[in-house]
């Protein structure tokens, strides 16, 4: 990026995490650096999650949303509003269903959106369940464009899971680590069950900020993120701090939950 | 006198020890001092080497948290109440240790323990007019290579 002089980097949100650990290993200051717009997009990120990247990288960061099945990236994607996702209608035609009924939600009401193509040829898709939720944004967006906006995807509509009850979205997790100052970690939750008792544990990499040389501070923090995970989804989660690159990383999506339910033997 | 240490984080489980042991190892860098704390989940492994930048440098490239701290080390008499003669000061300057270890090698008749201070400065600054012994890095490493 220092070599090319880039202004612009186009990728998902998870990966340029991984840009951002990088360059602090490497002892670069992407602030530094000429680059000044983030395109990100592909997986549901957060609102702390866009702050912490702006900070970090001193650029802003829009939020792009496409799927391979109707064109990839190039569906929606923010205004310098940032105020929801313009969807691209002379192509797209979007719908908000109640994915149980399949009834069409009104404007502002969450649900799966669910896409038309007008102008693709070879392969038209005719009300396409993507199994992204969202809501449509009522009302005109302060940049003046009439194209109709989609909210910043929450979640997928098969992303959640349920610990002892409760279900829970690895959105909500985020929003609670984003929230305990001074961390902007990798993590993933794994579930597993032992006995008849099912766990979920929430495996978080050590970042700098996160990290004392004291005991009592580490201990601190791990109590602090247990109970602020906690509070945002209703059921106790452990909580453990692990190095760095110990997570499952991938080019492209972040792979937040790890299922070991019926596979972990019982005693 | 002040003096750099290493901290690295690992978690508590086997085979994660000797990981960034292994790579300082490589890497020919001698460990002259190092404390484990621990949990049940994982643990802080502080070092004291020579050329911490270069040793931070290598666990940092090999996805290591480490970070350094500035520690002190003082001079104590190997003897029944050596200890106390240096804790008598500090207890006295009202400072808190958060944590404390000892060199493996002495120095003539003298031990050297490492203390960590919440603020070091102050606490050099509090316990100069003291009886208390430091011994700076060059004095240290210089030491330590006539043992």
């Amino acid at each position: 990026m220092r070599d090319f002089g880039t202004t612009v980097i186009c990728c998902t949100p998870s990966f340029f995490l991984q840009v951002v650990d990088r360059a602090q290993e490497l002892g670069v200051d992407l602030r530094q650096l000429r680059v000044r717009v983030g395109v990100l997009g592909a997986e549901p990120w957060s609102e702390p999650m866009r702050l912490r990247i702006q900070q970090a990288a001193g650029i802003e960061a829009f939020d792009i949303y496409g799927l391979a099945e109707i064109v990839g990236p190039g569906v929606a994607g923010e205004c310098s509003v940032h105020q929801g996702l313009h969807v691209l209608e002379d192509h797209f035609f979007p719908e908000i269903i109640d994915p149980a009924s399949g009834r069409p939600l009104p404007d502002g009401e969450e649900g799966e959106l669910v896409l038309t193509t007008l102008s693709k040829q070879a392969m038209p898709m005719l009300r396409y369940r993507t199994g992204d939720m969202t809501a449509i944004c009522p009302g005109p967006c302060p940049c003046g464009r009439t194209l109709r906006r989609i909210r910043r995807i929450s979640h997928r509509s098969d992303d959640l899971f349920i610990v002892r009850g409760v279900n829970v979205y690895p959105s909500q997790i985020e929003s609670a680590l984003l929230a305990v100052k001074g961390t902007l970690p990798h993590y993933q939750i794994v579930l597993t069950e032992q006995g008849d008792q099912e766990r979920a544990e929430v495996q978080i990499e050590v970042t700098p900020e996160m990290f004392s040389d004291r005991i009592g501070v580490l201990a601190e923090l791990e109590e602090k993120l247990t109970r602020k995970i906690g509070q945002a989804v209703g059921v106790h989660l452990d909580v453990r701090l692990v190095e760095p690159r110990t997570l499952v990383r991938s080019e492209g999506k972040a792979r937040r939950i790890l299922d070991q339910r019926h596979k972990v033997k019982t005693s | 006198m002040k003096i750099h240490q290493l901290s690295v984080f690992i978690e508590n489980r086997p085979g994660h020890l000797i990981a960034p042991c292994r790579l300082l190892a490589e890497a020919g860098i001698n460990i002259v001092a190092l404390s484990l704390a621990e949990t049940q989940k994982y643990g802080i492994l502080r070092l004291i080497v020579r050329d911490w930048e270069k040793a931070k440098e290598v666990l940092g490239a090999n996805g290591f948290r480490a970070s350094v701290t500035e520690v002190l080390a003082v001079q104590v008499a190997d003897r029944p109440g050596g200890l106390v003669e240096v804790l008598n000061p500090i207890v006295a300057a009202e400072l808190n240790v958060e944590y404390m270890y000892a060199f493996a090698t002495k120095l003539g008749d003298q031990a050297v323990l490492v203390f960590r201070f919440e603020d070091p400065d102050a606490a050099l600054q509090a316990l100069k007019t003291s009886s208390v012994a430091f011994v700076d890095t060059v004095e240290l490493f210089s030491r330590l290579d006539r043992v």
